[in-house]
């Protein structure tokens, strides 16, 4: 390890949901979690806790590629939300399960649905694999015909959403919210009050849009897609705080993050875990050993033993 | 950064009834052999392709279905886009002669090696597998670079009957240092694998799985806990002992496991 201080009383591990995590980096929603034997893989990389590709009720295929893209600052992906079904993420979770948790390293199963209602039916039935810890995935465009717009967008209708979930089953959850609002926090006390168990913050931004200045058509199949990588993270560090100063649950900081001092950034702003997509891309799967020890390394540097001594402990003047 | 470019199409050629040649105005000087890029139809879809060439870039497309069907439409002058180059290539054995073994447009591939190795002085030879006489490909390209060449076929038409695993059968049995590269159906590649184990020659393999971002991110084409686009396309024999998925699944575009036949 390139000039590492690091002693070995350094303790990266948190507690999310009732579980203890080595360490508190997670493989995000949507990166590489379509199979168990892959999210093996990436818990033997050194994720703390690794999530699955939101699934549907039912098969979905997304749409025709290009469906993600790197443009260099950042990844734009349109996939719309392709996925094997419940019925197949249930048999993949169950087999990550028996890898993972061996190993102590939590599953998320990630869902979705088109209606309030179709999230308690979904919610029924990935309970059947046991995840660890489920995540409700509110933050896609989807759209509930009685709403016209995506479930996040709404404090009210996210808050259902938590409660139809909380209904189902006692899998603790989390509640993914999109940086797409004008008041982020308020949907964030809207989630904890109707029983949410923690929040993980933020989907990718946008949609954005790039051309191909050839064609003069968009690069991506769908036209617009969500914007994530390094280029989002000061708008995800700024949410996290956000929902940090309006909530006690503990929240998954997501969102460009892709060195360990971006971990530290996040935890001064009061995450309490952190998600990584995007930067799978720029640093391999690898990057969650690269990042634990650039933690530790600033870690030793300012004489921190656990990650509670840096957690919220920004200076902001405003 | 991994944004398509567009290109335009100065050549194009039937190589056979369903297969035809494209070469764009792009050079891909890295390239590596083994490795592909993704080609776009604007409207379409994008979809991965081996590179038989760099520098112009060149590719062979079987017509399979939608894309590769919208791609034959397309002429002389008309645009296309691409990305890459991705994935690990093929590795030369610098201390072995290299033996490639091809199926269908597996061929495109395995010029670009042996041109490779033929540059750095390794002697090569290459056994090519097809149903029919008429659905062989790239013989004389092949034979321009002065490499051993054999054929089988299923029906006799060309070259001997039978299956070209027959005809690597009998080249590992001869005993000399020997590598073996494949590029072609799985089936083919899995008969491969077993016979390189068995006489204990190296060998490597060029797989295929659905493929969506094609720089690890998706985790769409997933074998066991590889990433064919990027721990591939071609895999070792070694790192393809035990996988579970060779030869037996791969996924659709929705990510459900599928046999294969
Ligand atoms: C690394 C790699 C290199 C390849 N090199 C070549 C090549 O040099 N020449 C060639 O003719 N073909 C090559 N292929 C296969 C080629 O990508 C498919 O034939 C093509 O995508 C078929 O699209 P389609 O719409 O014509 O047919 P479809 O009807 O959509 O599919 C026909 C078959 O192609 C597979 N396929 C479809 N979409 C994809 C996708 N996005 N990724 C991977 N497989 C897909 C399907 O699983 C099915 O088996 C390669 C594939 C991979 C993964
Ligand atoms: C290709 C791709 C697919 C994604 N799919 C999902 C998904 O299925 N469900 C979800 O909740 N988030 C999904 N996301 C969003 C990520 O989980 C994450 O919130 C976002 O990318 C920001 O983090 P990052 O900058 O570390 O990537 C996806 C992101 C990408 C790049
Ligand atoms: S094609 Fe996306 S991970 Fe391989």
């Amino acid at each position: 390890m390139p000039g590492s201080t690091q002693s070995p009383d350094i303790d990266i591990s948190v507690d999310l949901c009732g579980f203890h995590l080595p360490n508190p980096t997670v493989l995000a929603s949507g990166i590489l979690g379509l199979s168990h034997g892959v999210l093996a893989r990436v818990a033997r990389s050194g994720a703390g806790a690794v999530t699955t590709k939101s699934c549907s009720l039912r098969p979905r295929s997304g749409y025709a590629n290009p469906t993600i893209l790197d443009w260099g600052p950042g990844l734009i992906n349109a996939v719309g939300l392709s996925n094997p079904g419940v019925e197949v993420m249930v048999e993949e979770i169950q087999a990550a399960k028996e890898r993972l948790s061996p190993l102590g390293i939590p599953v998320i199963a990630s869902i979705f649905a088109d209606t309030i209602y179709e999230f308690g039916t979904i919610t029924r039935f990935i309970a059947e694999a046991e995840p660890d810890i489920l995540e409700a995935n509110v933050s896609c465009p989807n759209l509930d015909d009685r709403y016209q717009q995506m479930f996040a967008a709404d404090p009210y209708v996210s808050a259902q959403v938590t409660r139809r979930v909380k209904e189902q089953t006692d899998i603790p959850l989390l509640v993914k919210l999109s940086p797409n609002v004008t008041n982020i926090a308020e949907v964030a006390e809207a989630v904890a009050e109707a029983g949410a168990d923690g929040i993980t913050a933020i989907n990718s931004l946008g949609p954005g849009l790039i051309l191909n200045i050839e064609t003069r058509r968009p690069v991506l199949a769908h036209g617009t897609g969500g914007v994530s990588g390094p280029s989002i993270r000061p708008i995800a560090v700024r949410c996290v705080h956000d929902i940090c100063s309006a909530v006690d649950i503990p929240v998954v900081a997501t969102g460009g993050v892709t060195t360990g001092r971006d971990v530290v950034e996040m935890l001064l702003v009061g995450a309490t875990a952190v998600s990584i997509g995007s930067a799978v891309r720029y640093r391999g799967i690898e990057v969650f050993r690269k990042v634990c020890a650039e933690l530790k390394d600033y870690m030793a540097r300012y004489g921190h033993q656990d990650l509670a001594s840096l957690r919220g402990k920004a200076v902001l003047s405003t | 950064m991994s944004l398509p470019e567009v290109v335009r199409i100065v050549e194009v050629w039937d190589e056979t009834r369903t297969i035809r040649t494209f070469v764009f105005d792009a050079q891909v000087p890295e390239a590596e052999p083994g490795q592909f890029v993704m080609l776009w139809l604007p409207e379409i879809d994008e979809k991965p392709f081996a590179v038989a060439q760099p520098d112009p870039l060149m590719v062979t497309v079987a017509r399979v279905g939608p894309f590769s069907a919208a791609l034959h439409a397309l002429e002389v002058g008309d645009r296309v886009g691409w990305r890459g180059p991705y994935g690990v290539g093929y590795r030369l054995h610098e201390d072995r002669s290299a033996l490639l073994v091809a199926g269908g447009y597996g061929v495109g591939p395995l010029y670009f090696l042996a041109k490779r190795a033929v540059e750095r002085g390794i002697p090569v030879s290459v056994a090519i597998g097809a149903r029919r006489a008429l659905d062989l490909l790239y013989l004389e390209r092949f034979a321009e670079l002065g490499v051993d060449l054999v054929v089988a076929t299923d029906d006799g038409s060309a070259g001997e009957r039978g299956y070209v695993t027959e005809l690597v059968a009998q080249a590992l049995v001869a005993g000399a240092p020997l590598a073996v590269y494949a590029c072609g159906p799985e089936l083919m590649q899995v008969a491969l694998h077993r016979l390189c184990r068995e006489h204990g020659v190296p060998a490597q393999f060029s797989l295929e799985r659905y493929m969506k971002c094609g720089f690890g991110i998706c985790g769409q084409c997933a074998l066991d806990d590889l990433l064919v686009c990027q721990d591939g396309p071609v895999l070792t024999g070694e790192q393809l002992e035990g996988v579970r998925d060779f030869g037996r699944w791969h996924r659709s575009a929705t990510g459900r496991a599928l046999p294969i036949y």
